[in-house]
């Protein structure tokens, strides 16, 4: 367990250093940010002191050295736009983008798996073939569009829920959270929803799977002939075996919750990560752009960590250390 | 003698082709206390889906269409499901052919046996915990205790099939129906389940249904047998009845194609052609369309002769002893 652990890290410590060297040769080739960050109504010398305050005027490599010179002692270098710790501004989007992508999980969680049960398990009732129409149209209708339409609908026709911003917070664990007040919650509806459709619907078709291949299997009758009743036998002895890939697509789904939530953050005016993100490449906000994925890599790594630690306790044949 | 177990004109069909496709066609067979019945056919012949159609467990779209299945009085076929869950596991209990498939992977084989055990009594946590242990020590399960928290994969297929009499074995069922539970092992752990199994079930007085292929697995173990052929049983009596007056053509190939001293050197007999598929039965006796005797009369369906424990379906039986 531990070596695993050690080994995953040091993975991870590669990752994000390969990251580090894409990122500040793509932002180098993509634009200038001097063109975009500065006035240009200031004079030459003015220029020049910006300039050189941001520490662009140094080649390339140098550039680089510094960053990593800095990184070794925990700063990820000040962001141009905001001037101040690029780890800062991303660490204050965070609790939005945090709880947002929770609720979106909540809810796919909670919608998909006993709707993929009910489908898998009785897959030629009329309920179930309308459930599955549904997550067709969940899976294929692009976010962006239901989004808009959540809004026309909600917000401007019916006048029900708010559309744009995190309405009101309340402090908690050092950070502000929307879903702490009414007012907040409100504002999180929308977003949540519009967020948790598309992965409602591939939990449900993969528990749906998932259920048609295991009660094909002998346990299962075996189990029926041991008198059990109906719901041990879809609670304990189906579910358990079909949660391996189920757990595989919550947790990756939920990294890319956090991650690349863009376009709904966008259509909400949800003042998270994705959009910050957005904005910090438009600008080619460098120390932003590298902290941030930096951020993420790690987040994926620890992802994939913990759904492997699922893996020992739902499955007693799959062993971390590679023996068994 | 009131048997335990009376199967009446069972019919179990699976819709396919248009119509209805009898697995079982008509079956009758009455199971004693303590009896062990030995069901043998070849694959397809419909005696796996017997001995689920008993159980209540035929597979969807599959169903009985028709028929009793008289268990200690109580017509099976009729009662509701709660009443058949109550009874599976509890009365009549089955083990599957492939140890391998039968036990969950994922759950401890403690657990599979206390939640049998839950499943039909009220009785504390240590209290099935205790019976399981009793239960694996039984069928020849060393240090039972400690098996109890282990994972299925880390048995032998013997092992579990081991776990899987156990289980079958909790609640002191009136009947077991073992469906070729030594086809998928070794042929020296298939002595030992057989032998074991043999024990357990007299000790208990258990009533057991023998389902296999083989011929030679039944009569070393079953007091009565039966024959399927298309569906149909198409003889059945006590083992020394059968085995040496066979009347039905069909039993009579089947057993002069099992190898034995008496045929050392000369060329095994078989049955010429193979069993056709459901959909492909020929009208009236099944066996027809492969049968020597066979002439117009056999395009009818054959009737019982004989009584409810011992007949055949056929009009052209042989008379004399099988040489």
């Amino acid at each position: 367990m531990m070596t695993t652990l050690i080994r995953r890290a040091i993975q991870a410590g590669f990752v994000v250093f390969a990251m580090t060297l894409i990122v500040f040769v793509g932002v180098n080739v993509i634009g200038n940010p001097v063109d975009i960050l500065i006035n240009p109504d200031l004079n030459q010398a003015e220029r020049l002191r910006v300039v050189q305050n941001l520490g662009l005027d140094q080649p390339l490599w140098r550039q680089y050295l510094s960053f990593l010179h800095g990184l070794s002692q925990g700063n990820f270098g000040d962001s141009f736009v905001y001037s101040k710790p690029a780890l800062d501004v991303i660490v204050e989007r965070l609790p939005a983008t945090l709880e947002l992508a929770l609720c979106a999980m909540v809810i796919a969680i909670v919608v998909g798996l006993p709707l993929g049960l009910y489908a898998g398990l009785y897959p030629e009732r009329l309920s179930s073939r309308l459930i599955m129409t549904g997550s067709i149209l969940g899976f294929s209708l692009p976010t962006f569009w239901v989004g808009l339409m959540f809004i026309l609908l909600f917000a401007v026709q019916l006048g029900w829920l708010p559309s744009n911003g995190r309405g009101e917070t309340a402090e908690f664990l050092g950070a502000r959270w929307s879903f702490l007040t009414g007012d907040g919650l409100a504002h999180l509806v929308l977003p949540a929803l519009n967020l948790a459709l598309f992965k409602t619907s591939l939990i449900l078709r993969l528990t749906r799977a998932g259920v048609q291949e295991v009660v094909m299997q002998d346990f299962v009758k075996f189990a029926r002939a041991k008198g059990l009743r109906e719901g041990r036998i879809v609670l304990v002895h189906i579910l358990k075996n079909l949660m391996i890939p189920v757990v595989t697509i919550i947790g990756l789904e939920f990294g890319s919750l956090i991650a690349f939530s863009v376009v709904t953050e966008s259509i909400f005016g949800w003042p998270g990560m994705g959009k910050l993100i957005i904005d910090s490449i438009n600008l080619l906000d460098r120390p932003v752009i590298v902290a941030y994925l930096m951020m993420m890599v790690v987040l994926f790594v620890s992802l994939n960590f913990i759904i492997d630690i699922c893996y020992t306790l739902l499955d007693p044949r799959v062993r971390l250390d590679g023996k068994g | 003698m009131t048997a335990l177990l009376d199967v009446r004109d069972l019919v179990t069909v699976f819709p396919g082709d248009g119509k209805d496709l009898r697995a079982v066609d008509e079956v009758s067979f009455q199971v004693a206390r303590g009896e062990v019945l030995g069901l043998v056919g070849e694959s397809g012949s419909g005696k796996s889906v017997t001995g689920f159609s008993i159980m209540g467990l035929v597979d969807q779209p599959g169903r009985v269409a028709s028929g009793t299945i008289l268990f200690d009085g109580e017509d099976l076929a009729k009662a509701d499901l709660e009443t058949r869950r109550s009874l599976r596991g509890r009365r009549i209990a089955m083990v599957f052919q492939d140890p391998m498939m039968t036990l969950n992977p994922v759950l401890r084989i403690g657990t599979q046996m206390t939640e049998t055990l839950h499943a039909h009594e009220t009785l504390s946590r240590q209290a099935a915990r205790a019976r399981a242990r009793d239960a694996l020590g039984l069928v020849g399960i060393p240090s039972p205790e400690e098996r109890l928290d282990a994972y299925p994969h880390e048995f032998s297929g013997g092992m579990r099939q081991r776990v899987a009499i156990a289980i079958a074995l909790l609640h002191r069922p009136d009947l077991i129906i073992a469906d070729e539970p030594t086809t998928a092992l070794d042929v020296t752990i298939q002595a030992q389940i057989i032998s074991e199994f043999q024990r357990l079930t007299e000790e208990q007085g258990t009533a057991v249904i023998w389902i296999t292929h083989d011929l030679a697995i039944v009569s070393g173990l079953a007091d009565r047998i039966a024959v399927m052929y298309g569906g149909r049983i198409v003889e059945t009596g006590t083992i020394s009845e059968v085995l040496e007056h066979p009347r039905h053509p069909y039993t009579r190939g089947l057993i002069r194609s099992v190898p034995s001293e008496n045929t050392r050197g000369t060329r095994l007999a078989q049955i010429p052609g193979v069993t056709p598929s459901l959909g492909r039965m020929p009208a009236g006796c099944a066996f027809r369309s492969r049968c020597e005797r066979a002439d117009g009369t056999c395009a009818e369906r054959p009737g019982r002769f004989g009584g409810a424990r011992a007949y055949h379906r056929c009009f052209h039986p042989h008379e004399e002893a099988l040489a």
